[in-house]
């Protein structure tokens, strides 16, 4: 059995970091959170704009992705910080986090007295929780515990012939070894939906990934505007993707060639092994957190244009086919796989670089959008603030 | 789908069905193209500069055709193209996601 360094929780999931995460129920209480980050700089907030105002699924959304990436095993305590009067509850939300077995302590603004006393009183139990986490070391744990997901973002031609291509490839070396990969945007396999459903286990799955499809392309429909221009976006037209078709062909290959297993929800947990699909927009940070929320423990997100995404619990990998991109934006970029379009490495090789990279920043070895402090996160929202 | 790339072609055909070339370095108008077929090397002229990652029509397209790269639909054209014309967003459309038509079909 292959194993490698991590952190074991107490639920058995293993964590490839051990952040202490302060979580906002509401837009009311971010300025708080902001403070007490500024005091314990190693804490991690998750500052989003909703939590009040909201009904029904999409109310439900907002909870499962803050319960899910208060869940995720990169995170070893959390800090939920209430207004006190927002529909998402703090008290359920506490309680879903603490399923995982981790320490989450929660309060509210109102009950305490206000910014300065809740930002006090949110210092110092953060300081006492990072000191609990910094006595915590990494053990060896079973490689196939590692569950990784496939983005791509500010895509162009070079993302469908080489990046995404060699992506799969270390996707699939990750399955070979008991591991689980998920892939997201629905938005983009309109058109190559055809290609994908061919690998789904069961007609069940098939059918649902038609569904989750046909359900975005309705959306398109009642907005009465043509895709293309918000995706395909301008920057992606400018690398030379013509339609929305040529940019899902290019996208699915990232994701390899094993089996689909399952068709997931947003945010929700993703299952052990193998391949599963999460129901989820292309935008790049909806979809990174949603994935964040489902449980998984890194994000390997090819481009060709550039992006400097990061996310606030978990790293996210950059890999690129644009060798001139990367000479340029290096500071962003952790993998340069571009020698597939001049025809001196190939794809097998490619993608296990990409391999080892992943095992790599498994065991600590921070990530370019981790240096930098990107720890971009954001709710994918189903319905209208009231 | 994407395989490995063979070293010197100046574009690349990905699928023997594909109606278009994804150049690999920029192109001029007025130079010939070596571009990669699977064990062939082909020569189109080029009637439209092209930049690196966009497409290059490596035969005649009639208007209306649905056009392939990677073996698949990609969209379909809108005018007539000729081999060697750059092939992008004048002269192609996306036939999928396109609530622009269904709102013009629901008015009809």
């Amino acid at each position: 059995m292959k194993t490698f360094k991590a952190y074991e929780r107490a639920n058995g999931d293993i964590g490839i970091r051990n952040h202490l995460l302060i979580i906002p129920t509401v837009i009311c209480s971010n300025q708080v959170c902001n403070r007490i980050v500024q005091m314990v700089p190693e804490a991690v907030a998750i500052t989003h704009q909703h939590g009040c105002s909201q009904i029904g699924a999409d109310k439900d959304r907002t909870f499962e992705v803050l319960a899910g990436t208060g869940k995720n095993p990169n995170v070893g305590a959390v800090i939920i910080i209430s207004l006190g009067c927002e529909v998402v509850d703090p008290i359920a939300l506490a309680e879903e986090i603490r399923k995982t077995g981790k320490p989450v302590e929660v309060f509210d603004i109102q009950s305490v007295g206000g910014s300065v006393k809740a930002i006090q009183y949110g210092v110092e139990l953060a300081k006492r929780l990072k000191a609990d986490l910094d006595r915590q070391e990494r053990v060896d744990v079973p490689l196939s515990k590692l569950k990784v997901g496939v983005k791509c973002g500010g895509s162009d031609a070079t993302s469908g012939l080489a990046s995404n291509p060699a992506l799969g490839v270390a996707a699939d070396r990750l399955i070979d070894d008991g591991g689980t990969i998920v892939i997201g945007e629905t938005t983009e396999i309109i058109g190559a939906e055809h290609v994908l459903a061919e690998r789904c286990v069961t007609p069940e799955i098939k059918d649902k990934l038609y569904y989750i499809v046909d359900r975005f392309e309705k959306e398109v429909d009642r907005m009465g505007a043509d895709m293309r221009g918000g995706n395909p976006s301008p920057g992606n037209i400018a690398g030379g993707l013509s339609t929305i078709e040529e940019k899902s062909l290019g996208c699915i290959s990232k994701c390899g060639t094993s089996p689909i297993r399952g068709v997931i929800e947003y945010a929700e947990e993703i299952p052990e092994t193998g391949l599963y699909f999460m129901d989820s927009p292309g935008n790049d940070i909806e979809c990174v957190s949603g994935m964040a929320a489902g449980g998984a423990h890194i994000v390997c997100f090819t481009t060709g244009r550039g992006t400097p995404t990061g996310a606030a619990v978990i790293p996210v990998i950059k890999i690129t086919g644009n060798g001139k991109m990367f000479a340029h934006m290096e500071d962003n970029m952790d993998v340069d796989v571009s020698q597939i379009l001049s025809g001196t490495a190939s794809i097998d090789a490619s993608g296990d670089v990409i391999w080892k990279e992943i095992q790599e920043v498994a065991e600590g070895k921070l990530t370019k959008a981790e240096i930098l402090g990107h720890q971009e996160f954001s709710i994918n929202r189903i319905g209208p603030s009231l | 789908m994407a395989g490995d790339i063979q070293a010197g072609a100046d574009a690349l055909v990905v699928d023997s069905k594909d109606h278009v070339a994804t150049a690999l370095r920029d192109l001029n108008q007025g130079e010939t193209a070596a571009i990669r077929r699977g064990e062939d090397l082909i020569e189109v002229k080029l009637l439209d500069a092209v930049a690196f990652g966009h497409k290059i029509a490596v035969a005649d397209i009639p208007s209306g055709t649905e056009v392939r790269k990677y073996g698949e639909v990609i969209g379909r054209s809108t005018v007539a193209i000729e081999a060697g014309r750059h092939v992008h967003v004048h002269n192609i459309e996306g036939i999928r996601g396109r609530g622009d038509q269904a709102v013009k079909e629901a008015q009809a």
